[in-house]
């Protein structure tokens, strides 16, 4: 379970202080399925950020499992079974595919297992098993791979942040279907997704609208939901397609 | 076989991967000295009379044979210049595994400048190994400069592997290559330097013949206060197609300077050259953390996968 108390994260932009998160308070309790949505520019990737570590909150707690983890570091998260997947994933030159997801399963995870997590994400797992994370790879690949790398942590908190950007709308059928098994297997995990899409925001159990730095509103989903169709935090990743083809 | 003490064996292990005798032909040489040597129907290795160092003859045709020429150094203040020579024959396919180790506890610097000369005739196809190694806690400074040159005839071609990584202060090394017409060279370089070392590589390829090409790619690492200077020249002077590229991690107070060298003499000679320097990317640590890495494990998977 995680625990956000008060959190607030401000820049200096120009001289002037700028409150990116503004006493953000909100729970992720274990065995649920939380999408955060809300429009751009409202604080939502910096609210992953700090919960990972990556950035350091200038007020508030956070906690998880119990402990304070306000002050630890990206490493130590990660440890205690914190897993992030960014939003725009990160290219290695001379690192493989199959690299990548050893460090994340953190064991010597074989081919046959590895595979495996490709093979969730849509990819043809003897493609890319030996291929380099580097630009060869489309925006799309990487992003599947990113969320494949999560999903081999196992973590006991999966943060995606906006899984769907940069995947095409193929692949955003069988993204749903990925949070849809990881939310059949959460057990005592819990998932937090930050997106704008309505099938995702579908998956969810409960829904977070964060809005200026501040919460809007938090509830079930079938609460929350009605009140965000047609707005910016509830966006259809294509009308036409979901309606069954072109015009 | 000449008795060869632990150090000597380690180096051995270090720059040609061999645990014992290798299969085929070889020849080690151990402070200045032949230390053991083998040949094969076709493979003669033969001592020069004139200077230091060896004739390696490879027939036509030769197949699928390896010729092993590791060189081990671990005598305090001991410089040699040493002259290999390869001719390899029409259409033979062979691997070639260099190198040199050099372990020096002294307080005088210990030198190997090892001059390998290539005669590729046509069609003939070359797999070149070259590793450097240097160990040992002396003053003395272990110095290696390799000086390669190639000439290649038609439709031959030439892989050559370089890797330096550890424990060699100050290296300088040269290659010459001329290319006629459909010879290809891959040259695959991997570098990285620590203290106050200082590594300088130059190639200068001709592209002499229609056809040919030439991809030259160095990867390096420099760390501490050390310093590397690439600097690759390729000059079309037929149709032909050349790539150079310099792709450079620098850490700590790490210095590199690339200098691209492209000439093209003739109007269908495409020429590239690509080079990249920079740290190692704050996100590529940042992502390996969220994975359970320290930011030492992280920098260390980073660089390990880069020097592959």
């Amino acid at each position: 379970m995680l625990e956000i108390s008060d959190l607030s994260f401000r820049v200096s932009d120009e001289g002037q202080q700028k409150g990116i998160l503004r006493g953000v308070s909100l729970t992720i309790p274990d065995r649920e399925l939380v999408v955060v949505t809300g429009p751009n520019g409202g604080g939502k990737s910096t609210l992953a950020r700090l919960i990972a570590g990556v950035e350091t909150p200038t007020g508030g707690t956070i906690r998880f499992n119990g402990t304070d983890i306000t002050a630890a570091s990206i490493t130590e998260r990660a440890r205690m079974g914190i897993a992030y997947a960014f939003q725009q994933p990160v290219r290695f030159k001379g690192l493989r595919v199959l690299d990548l997801l050893r460090i994340a399963a953190g064991r010597r995870l074989d081919v046959s297992a590895a595979c495996e997590y490709l093979s969730a994400v849509g990819l043809c797992a003897k493609d890319y098993i030996d291929r380099e994370v580097n630009a060869s790879l489309s925006g799309g690949e990487l992003k599947r791979i990113e969320i494949a790398t999560v999903l081999a942590r196992r973590a006991r908190l999966s943060i995606f942040d906006e899984p769907e950007a940069g995947i095409d709308l193929w692949s955003f059928q069988n993204l749903i279907q990925v949070f849809e098994n990881l939310r059949r297997n959460i057990r005592d995990s819990a998932i937090l997704i930050i997106s704008h899409q309505e099938r995702i925001l579908a998956v969810a159990d409960r829904i977070i609208v964060i809005q200026e730095g501040r919460v809007l509103r938090q509830g079930p989903r079938d609460e929350i939901l009605p009140t965000l169709i047609g707005t910016a935090s509830a966006v259809r990743a294509c009308r036409q397609a979901e309606q069954g083809g072109a015009e | 076989m000449k008795q060869l003490d632990e150090i000597q064996l380690r180096l051995l292990r270090e720059v040609a991967d061999l645990h014992g005798v290798p299969e085929g032909a070889y020849n080690i040489r151990a402070n200045g000295a032949s230390a053991a040597r083998a040949t094969t129907a076709n493979i003669d290795i033969v001592t020069k009379t004139d200077r230091p160092g060896i004739d390696v003859r490879i027939k036509a045709g030769t197949r699928h044979e390896s010729v092993h020429i590791p060189v081990v150094l671990t005598e305090s203040g001991l410089k040699e210049t040493v002259y290999n020579d390869f001719h390899v024959g029409r259409d033979a396919d062979v691997v070639i595994v260099a190198g040199c180790g050099i372990d020096n506890c002294g307080n005088q610097d210990a030198q190997h400048d090892g001059i390998h000369r290539f005669w590729l005739e046509p069609g003939a196809h070359v797999k070149y190994v070259e590793k450097h190694y240097g160990s040992g806690d002396g003053r003395g400074k272990r110095i290696l400069n390799p000086v390669t040159e190639l000439w290649m005839d038609e439709n031959s071609s030439m892989e050559m592997e370089m890797v330096q990584i550890k424990g060699v202060d100050d290296t300088e090394r040269t290659t010459r290559a001329e290319l006629k017409a459909g010879a290809r060279l891959l040259v695959r370089e991997r570098l990285m330097t620590h203290g106050s070392q200082r590594a300088i590589s130059v190639y200068s390829v001709e592209l002499n013949g229609a056809g040919s090409s030439a991809d030259v790619v160095s990867r390096s690492v420099a760390r501490d206060d050390s310093y590397q200077k690439f600097d690759a020249k390729i000059l079309g002077n037929a149709p032909c197609s050349g790539h150079t590229e310099c792709d450079s991690i620098i850490m700590d107070r790490g210095r590199i300077l690339a200098v691209p060298g492209l000439e093209a003499n003739d109007l269908d000679a495409a020429l590239v050259h690509e080079a990249a320097i920079g740290k190692i990317a704050g996100e590529q640590l940042v992502k390996l953390m969220t994975l359970g890495l320290t930011e030492a494990e992280a920098e260390e998977q980073i660089i390990n996968g880069f020097l592959k």
